[in-house]
């Protein structure tokens, strides 16, 4: 065989695969070198997405960084809402009212929700498997339905403020929630059949992508793929933030970090979210939704129109915009992928000096090639779709 | 003699309109809507002409006037007769292949014999095999005259796979040959007149194996690993578009036409009604007079085998619409190291059986 293949005069290919291709979704280049099917390298290209998040944040004021968080992972922006409001809130000081710290809770596991809904389905779809993307989707919509009550948008919320919220819940929105998570569990059992005890399902998910801990967290690892490979670290668990600490959740977590473990994972999450919101919206507290601190979070309309105090500083805060204290500060939150922090520097003037973002699914690219070297091409398809890169949190 | 040219005529003419007028545009319409029953969706609706949509079955004519309008994209490099030539051979198989397969019994009319198969050939089960093989051709030079490097990947696949399943094919079906002892398909269909001596009941474990080979080698889902979209872009067909491309997108469903007619030539009685017999059929429509009842009768066996077919198509969509893809490897395992040795363990244990019992 070995003087066969001596004389037999083969090259390895080397293949572009994106930034439009099928698999490459959140536009991302992968630089294959096969070997027939075998992939011998593969170098990971990012940034198609850029758009300068962090130099756009530093020109506009505190405020106007909101609508550019909904954009970076943009499958569950209320989440990116949540952390730079916290870390805003943490550079000041503010205590947000207990009210305010339910509804925050309820959007950012309802974006959870929806983000490892869509996934999961993404990856379902990308195997072939049609029919469970769809359950998935409607469920998601489902979902939207809820933030669309919520703040009005469906992807981009733009629904928290420095201080508070854009608006309190609506009327009827618990009664909603309850309704669509019954059909909610309906669909991800049905989609759990579909899957998870899939035999074609399984063997194109077991043991492909897998990753040591030790090597995961060296990587930097966090979220569902860190717990798939045993590493029982959840920033709401072991950083809590809100009123994460007073609700009654578990922490999945896998074995052997393979995409199985991942699917397994988020399937589990999509449960304990839901768990979460139910319990936050029972212990929902009444009482106002915005700090009491006209500096930072303007007044209600009515105050504005008619009080003069109010008005100035309506009008200074918007025009100059808040002005946080010199400092710098970061803090992280529990995002779909893990660990989004929000690293922010005040200068004591009106605009970030510095935004910077650590982007949960930027280390997780970053082990594309080890997870990768010696599979076959086809192996690319789930485990790119379970580290779950999303182009506007990985490229900002 | 003009009596036997009307006959001939008249069975390509229906064979034809009914699998290029029929089944290829409608099942594009059927795909659609049936992944959309199951997808609690809609599905195509939108073709109308006026206020009339009939459930969207005017979306074939709408895709057909789309592809003849289309741009015929030939990418630079490749190589163009090639390119062009390799629909054709995918598609003329997929046509040709079903003129072996009866379609209803043999009838005595107004004197004549009719017997309802194009070419009743003595190999008629080779001939099949024959054809099928050479729509490899026309899939692995798709994939090497395109020059793109995803066609390429996907020609190569489609080769590896379709050789593969083609000899796992070929011995799932020995078992059910020799019991019936005849290559002859009208014969075999023949012989299934009785229930209980359908080829499903006789050779189960055939049937489930040459089922398997048949999805693989119409690559369709979970075999579709040479156009996987995720993975190749569009494998084979990446660089086609047009007609060309709905040649090949035609001959995938007239694959899947052949296919189910085989399976139900084979294994599920063939022209035959379950606990009905051909007399009983004719002692039936008696009343028509002896053509008329004989007339009858063939129209029931007509269309008695294509409601089987139609079951059948039904079959492998729903399975489309279900599974995940496999890996590449995946398949070739499946094929060299579960199938090849079932359809050999299906053959001894069927040579046994006949050598000592039934003889």
């Amino acid at each position: 065989m070995s003087e066969i293949a001596k004389d037999l005069h083969t090259e390895h290919m080397v293949i572009n695969m994106g930034p439009s291709h099928p698999v490459t979704h959140g536009t991302v280049k992968f630089l294959v070198t096969l070997d027939g099917e075998t992939i011998e390298d593969l170098k990971v290209e990012i940034g198609y997405l850029h758009r300068g998040f962090e130099k756009m944040c530093e020109s506009g004021t505190w405020y106007q960084v909101f609508p550019y968080t909904d954009r970076l992972n943009y499958v569950s922006p209320l989440i990116n809402n949540v952390g730079y409001a916290l870390a805003v809130e943490k550079l000041i000081g503010i205590d947000v009212p207990e009210r305010c710290k339910y509804v925050r809770v309820i959007a950012c596991e309802l974006s959870r929700i929806a983000d490892h809904m869509t996934n999961v389905a993404a990856g379902g779809l990308e195997l072939g498997a049609f029919t469970a993307f769809l359950y998935f989707v409607e469920a998601r919509e489902l979902v939207w339905d809820l933030i669309e009550m919520l703040c009005g948008a469906r992807v981009t919320t733009n629904y928290v403020r420095i201080g508070g919220l854009k608006n309190d819940l609506p009327d009827g929105f618990k009664q909603k929630t309850l309704e669509v998570f019954k059909r909610c569990r309906v669909l991800w059992s049905d989609v759990n059949k579909l899957l998870t005890k899939n035999r074609v399902f399984i063997d194109r998910v077991r043991d492909v992508g897998t990753m040591p801990a030790e090597e995961a967290i060296a990587y930097g690892f966090t979220g569902p793929c860190l717990r798939a490979c045993g590493v029982p670290y959840d920033v709401r668990k072991a950083n809590p933030y809100l009123v994460y600490d007073r609700m009654d959740f578990e922490v999945p977590i896998g074995e052997t970090g393979d995409n199985f473990d991942k699917y397994l994972v988020r399937m589990e999450e999509i449960n304990q979210s839901m768990r979460i919101v139910e319990q936050a919206l029972e212990q929902l507290p009444g009482g106002p939704i915005n700090v009491d601190m006209p500096y930072y979070r303007w007044q209600s309309k009515d105050d504005i129109y008619n009080r003069i105090d109010s008005l100035i500083f309506h009008f200074k805060t918007v025009i100059e915009g808040i002005k946080p204290p010199p400092g710098e500060v970061y803090l992280a939150v529990e995002s779909g992928n893990g660990e989004l922090g929000f690293y922010l520097v005040s200068d004591g003037s009106g605009k970030p000096y510095k935004c910077r973002v650590r982007p949960p699914c930027f280390p997780l690219t970053a082990a594309m090639p080890r997870m990768m070297k010696g599979r076959l091409i086809a192996d690319i398809v789930p485990t790119f779709d379970m580290i779950n890169m999303i182009g506007g949190e990985c490229d900002r | 003699m003009v009596a036997d040219l009307i006959e001939s005529v008249a069975k390509i003419v229906f064979i034809f309109s009914i699998n290029l007028g029929f089944f290829a545009p409608i099942l594009g319409w059927v795909e659609r809507k049936q992944s959309a029953v199951m997808q609690d969706r809609i599905g195509a609706n939108r073709a109308n002409i006026g206020k009339f949509t009939i459930i969207g079955l005017f979306h074939p004519i709408a895709d057909a006037v789309k592809v003849l309008t289309k741009e015929d994209f030939v990418p630079a490099g490749a190589n163009k007769f090639f390119h062009t030539l390799a629909p054709f051979i995918c598609l003329v198989p997929a046509i040709a292949t079903f003129s072996v397969i009866p379609f209803g019994g043999q009838y005595e009319l107004f004197g004549h014999h009719v017997n309802l198969v194009i070419a009743d050939l003595d190999v008629g089960i080779l001939f099949v095999f024959a054809l099928t093989s050479l729509a490899t051709f026309g899939v692995v030079l798709a994939g090497w005259s395109s020059r793109s490097n995803w066609s390429l990947l996907g020609g190569l696949r489609a080769s590896a796979q379709m050789l593969s399943y083609e000899v796992a094919m070929g011995l799932a079906i020995i078992g059910i040959i020799m019991v019936f002892g005849t290559l002859k398909l009208s014969e075999i269909g023949a012989m299934q007149e009785n229930f209980l001596h359908w080829g499903i009941f006789i050779q189960p474990l055939g049937f489930i194996l040459f089922f398997t080979c048949a999805v693989a080698e119409n690559k369709r889902v979970p075999f579709d690993v040479p156009e996987a979209e995720s993975e190749l872009v569009a494998g084979y067909f990446t660089e086609y578009s047009g007609l060309k491309f709905v040649m090949f997108w035609m001959s995938e469903f007239l694959e899947i036409v052949t296919i189910s007619g085989i399976l139900t030539t084979l294994f599920l009685g063939a022209w035959h009604i379950p606990f009905v017999t051909d007399a009983m059929l004719l002692s039936f429509f008696q009343f028509a007079g002896p053509n008329g009842a004989t007339i009858l009768a063939m129209l029931v066996n007509i269309a008695t085998f294509f409601a089987k077919v139609i079951f059948f198509i039904w079959l492998q969509m729903t399975i489309r619409w279900t599974l995940p893809r496999f890996r590449y490897d995946q398949v070739m395992r499946l094929c060299w190291k579960m199938i090849l040795p079932l359809s050999l363990i299906n053959i001894s244990i069927t040579g046994l059986v006949l050598l000592l019992w039934i003889k």
